[in-house]
């Protein structure tokens, strides 16, 4: 038998191997001590951050509708299309942003160790293998990279209980999905073949294909995603993670690994499972419909903000669900469009809670927040702007990506269930009216002394990076419009 | 004409974000300075705003001062800007209000006075976007956006059951306004399956072929939306909270522009949009209309506060409002229309007096005046005036817009017209018995004894609206010339698609559709 050497494109994986070469140069500067440029090991992660960004753009040539890509490489393992690069960046401006934040957190809680920027990095190559993979086994494998990474991290301020417990919990939860998935993998093999994603969805049509084999691995394959994605019912873990977790990791999960896990999950489902949509459709819309639902109306009596904004961002992922099932190719874009608005606006918010958290993560109440309109008056407007444009008031990020999204279900036909959308935006004011009354309409009250609030250098860029972002994608949304549209030609 | 190269719409919405940016780097101490430039920058924008009356041509229904300018392509949203003689007058009643508003806050609002004058500037941004936009999402965005510095008017300069007040406002809108976008993003599929573009502009959307059920549901939608604002009957609870709670200046621009968002979205949108529907609505909502204006005076007859008075007494005005424009007939909607300026000035007016009094004593309860004649005669006298004017006294702009409305209504139904003629004694009833106690008679507190009468701020801030409250009461013609043909061609839009066979109308239409290329 002739052993075929698959053609190997290592230009195609650039980003990653940047990123896995930063990933081992922190991990050594952390270990031999006297190296310079220890205490930069956060900078140093943000530069191969940046560095991987950039390929990412050039990668294959400008966005646009360029006929080099997509680009099938290592026997169709990996793919390099304008809808991978787009999650990338996504991804990577998530895992920046991430970075900003946690420079000077990690300092005041005594953890600022070079594995926790490793770690970080790991999970990134993690994502981007997630948005990257073109078969199963490579989507695994990226979701795995990308899963035992965010356990160590939830755990990493190993002195705290909460974070011990929220660590253990989402490892024994995950673990259990992910059983889900490998399961749904290995039926779709056996019902098709192979693990190939054009390759299964080339069977299935070819023998119009209707196993039950195939239609159970499947929905396994829907759990495994629903889990990742963090949405009803399989979102248990989420508030307590979201708690437990030192509140940067809170923030990154919230949004990158949130963002891969719907890259790889729409790949997955839009181009190998295609002729199943019959099914899956209607799983979804029950899906989408109670994770906003549950979400938000579990989140109006949520007194820790932390957990208010765990809450929250299971009804976001409801809200991208409900564009999941729009058959139209507009749909796919306006996912991109919202996970990029989502990114910035819900990071924003979760630096916030940190400066407010203060040391030990100890202030992170609603009551916290009185009164921060008149003491901290920018800190305070940045916080309602990213609180004004998670409900989806305009002229924010968080309005043009909702407006999106549920006209891409509208278009669809799906007026029913963009209706209950709405009404469950109204629901996500109140609460999150609730931190905004807090911090303007409540008076301080004066007997309370208040701790006055630091702020890093590397916070406030990313808190500038963030209003800039919600307000840029918000007020002239074209350009990432264009982008988003670009990225579904490859399906 | 030279004035028509300048994008005037844009220049009178956004100016009041200048006078902001120049509030922003003054230390927040200063508040004298911050009140000086906010009121400056209100002056000039309704000096700004005034031109547009005189150079709107009142002879052609198309909208004009249009701009057009693409915003987001690939959905086709445009920045698109223009008036008719409907929005004509809510655009320069919203300017005059604001200037009012700002001075009346001289010395009511010391506490803060920065973000309170961010927030009426940036109110007055919105409210005049909501007017002139030409785009449905441009208009949701002006509808949404003015939602945020109205709550924090309510919510941080308020009274004492502020926080309630405030976010009772917030969410009744906004679930109004959530039913309002699934109904936009519906109808502009709906337009792309028929015409092929994806066109958010909203004279695209007027005379589309809808078929009935559609529209029922559509109408519904918009209704609860709109209904919500103006407020209509049984959508009204939050109105009297938001009231009583808000600063005078907030009310003054709750009543006076705000409310009129509402019926406006009728005029511009429900009407010519959905005429089939709108035809079929007319009992409902005329019967709403009815009750809005009986029950809402009866509630005020009831009131002890004078706040809360005034503000049943809007629901009460705006009932008639709707019926008016429900009549569908020339009369009723110019009724209507000249109703909604009429009781802005009025009703703010009537706020404004009752934040005067309000600032010296600290209550509102009538029951704490009486026999306020003797000592504050000037008062007494606008008081008098406006109280008039908006009981529909002849000679004053009440009446005007009253009797147009009830011409309108006998046509439409001589019940409508007679049960609505009785309601509206009760409107008189409630005002004169209010002035009664307040005003008239022996002073029974002796806190009373020692009350200042108005000041020249104070003449400063009312006399302008005396001037139109007598100005559209004696001679209406000016104000009703400019609507006449933009408010007939309305009655020809609805009437028109409910007369003739689906395939005439498109074509029928499509000039107006059109109007960013002949123009």
């Amino acid at each position: 038998m002739e052993i075929l050497i698959p053609t190997i494109n290592l230009e195609s994986i650039y980003p990653e191997i940047l990123i896995t070469v930063f990933a081992i140069l922190v991990l050594l500067l952390q270990v031999f001590t006297s190296l310079p440029g220890r205490k930069q090991l956060g900078y140093i992660s943000l530069t191969g951050i940046v560095l991987a960004s950039i390929i990412v753009l050039t990668q294959g040539g400008a966005f646009g509708e360029n006929t080099a890509l997509p680009i099938y490489s290592f026997s169709n393992l990996w793919v390099v299309d304008n809808f991978s690069r787009f999650f990338k960046l996504i991804i990577l401006i998530g895992t920046g942003l991430t970075v900003l934040i946690s420079i000077k957190y990690l300092k005041d809680e005594g953890i600022d160790h070079g594995e926790y920027y490793s770690l970080i990095l790991f999970t990134t190559i993690g994502m981007m293998i997630m948005a990257g993979g073109s078969d199963l086994i490579t989507i695994f494998l990226g979701i795995e990279l990308m899963s035992i990474s965010l356990y160590v991290l939830t755990g990493y301020t190993r002195k705290r209980l909460l974070s011990n417990e929220s660590s253990l919990k989402y490892f024994l939860l995950g673990s259990f999905a992910t059983c889900f998935l490998l399961y749904g993998i290995s039926l779709l093999y056996g019902a098709t073949g192979t693990t190939n994603l054009k390759g299964i969805s080339g069977f299935i049509s070819d023998a119009n294909f209707g196993s039950p084999v195939l239609i159970i691995g499947m929905v396994l394959l829907l759990i495994g995603f629903g889990f990742k994605v963090a949405s009803v019912p399989f979102h248990m873990w989420t508030p307590d993670v979201y708690e437990g977790a030192p509140a940067p990791i809170t923030a990154f999960m919230s949004a990158s690994p949130k963002a891969a896990a719907f890259a790889a999950f729409l790949r997955v489902f839009i181009e190998a499972l295609p002729s199943l949509q019959g099914v899956w459709v209607d799983i979804i819309w029950v899906l989408a419909a109670m994770t906003m639902t549950a979400g938000n109306v579990i989140a109006l009596v949520q007194d820790n903000v932390k957990r208010m904004l765990a809450y929250s961002s299971i009804a976001h992922a409801g809200y991208i669900l409900v564009a999941f099932i729009s058959t139209d190719k507009s749909g796919i874009a306006s996912i991109l469009y919202y996970m990029l608005a989502y990114t910035f606006m819900n990071i924003g918010a979760f630096a916030i809670v940190i400066i407010i958290g203060g040391k030990g993560e100890e202030k992170v109440h609603v009551k916290d927040y009185t009164g921060l309109g008149y003491r901290y008056p920018l800190t305070a407007a940045a916080m309602t702007l990213f609180l004004l444009s998670l409900t989806g008031i305009p002229p924010t990020a968080g309005f043009m990506g909702k407006l999106y999204l549920f006209s891409a279900a509208i278009k669809s036909g799906y007026v029913g269930l963009v209706t209950i959308a709405v009404l469950n935006s109204v629901i996500s004011l109140y609460y999150y009216l609730k931190i905004i009354v807090a911090m303007y309409l409540k008076e301080p009250e004066l007997d309370v002394a208040h701790d006055s609030l630091v702020f890093s250098p590397a916070m406030v860029i990313a808190l500038i990076i963030a209003v800039c972002g919600v307000l840029l994608v918000g007020i002239f949304p074209s350009p990432y419009i264009a982008m988003a549209q670009q990225s579904y030609i490859s399906f | 004409m030279n004035y028509q190269n300048l994008p005037i719409l844009s220049i009178v919405t956004f100016f009041p974000l200048i006078g902001i940016f120049i509030i922003f780097f003054i230390r927040k101490d200063n508040y004298r300075l911050i009140q000086r430039i906010a009121f400056i920058t209100a002056v000039i924008d309704f000096i700004l705003s005034v031109p547009l009356y005189f150079s709107f041509d009142s002879s052609q229904w198309k909208m004009q001062f249009i701009e057009n300018i693409p915003w987001i392509e690939q959905f086709g949203i445009y920045y698109s800007m223009g008036i008719d003689g409907i929005s004509l007058p809510l655009v320069l009643l919203t300017t005059f209000l604001s200037v009012i508003a700002i001075l009346s806050t001289w010395t009511a609002v010391t506490e803060k006075v920065k973000g309170y004058m961010i927030s009426l500037l940036f109110l007055e941004t919105g409210m005049i976007g909501v007017f002139c936009a030409l785009d449905f999402i441009l208009f949701y965005i002006f509808w949404e956006v003015m939602l945020v510095p109205m709550y924090f008017i309510i919510g941080i300069w308020g009274g004492p059951r502020r926080l309630y007040a405030a976010i009772k406002f917030f969410l009744y809108t906004m679930f109004g306004s959530s039913l309002m976008l699934v109904a936009i993003l519906v109808l502009y599929f709906i337009n792309h399956a028929q015409t092929g573009v994806y066109s958010f502009s909203i004279p695209q959307f007027f005379g589309m072929n809808l078929s009935m059920n559609l529209q029922f549901w559509l109408f519904l939608a918009f209704f609860i939306a709109f209904g919500i604002k103006v407020p209509i009957f049984p959508f009204h609870t939050w109105l009297p909270d938001a009231h009583v709670e808000a600063p005078t200046a907030g009310s003054v621009i709750l009543a006076g522009v705000l409310l009129k968002m509402g019926t406006y979205g009728f005029l511009r949108i429900s009407l010519p949009m959905l005429p089939q529907a709108s035809m079929n609505f007319i009992p409902f909502i005329s019967v709403l209309g009815i009750i809005g204006v009986i029950y809402g005076a009866m509630v005020s007859l009831a009131q002890d506060d004078i706040k809360k008075l005034v503000a049943y007494s809007s629901v009460s005005h705006l009932g008639l409002c709707m019926l008016g424009m429900f009549a569908m007939n020339t009369a009723g909607i110019q009724g209507s229309i000249l109703q909604m300026v009429n009781h802005g000035l009025s009703t703010g007016a009537l706020f404004l007096m009752v934040g005067i009094i309000y600032e010296q004593r600290h209550t509102r309860l009538i029951s704490e005046y009486g026999g306020l004649w003797k000592v504050i005669p000037v008062f007494t006298i606008i008081f008098l005036l406006v109280a008039f004017s908006s009981m529909g006294v002849p000679g004053l702009n009440g009446f005007v817009s009253e009797i147009l409305i009830l011409i309108g209504a006998f046509k439409r139904n001589i019940w409508f017209g007679a049960i609505v003629t009785v309601g509206l004694i009760l409107d008189t009833v409630y005002l004169l018995w209010m002035f009664q106690r307040v005003v008239l008679g022996e002073i029974t507190k002796d806190e009373n004894r020692h009350l200042k009468d108005m000041n020249k701020r104070e003449l400063l801030c009312l006399l302008p609206i005396i001037l139109f409250i007598v100005w559209i009461g004696v001679y209406p013609r000016p104000f009703l010339n400019k609507m006449q043909v933009s408010v007939e061609h309305l009655i020809e839009q609805v009437k028109f698609n409910n007369t003739i066979t689906e395939g005439e109308k498109r074509e029928a239409h499509f000039s107006y559709g059109n109007f960013n290329t002949d123009d």
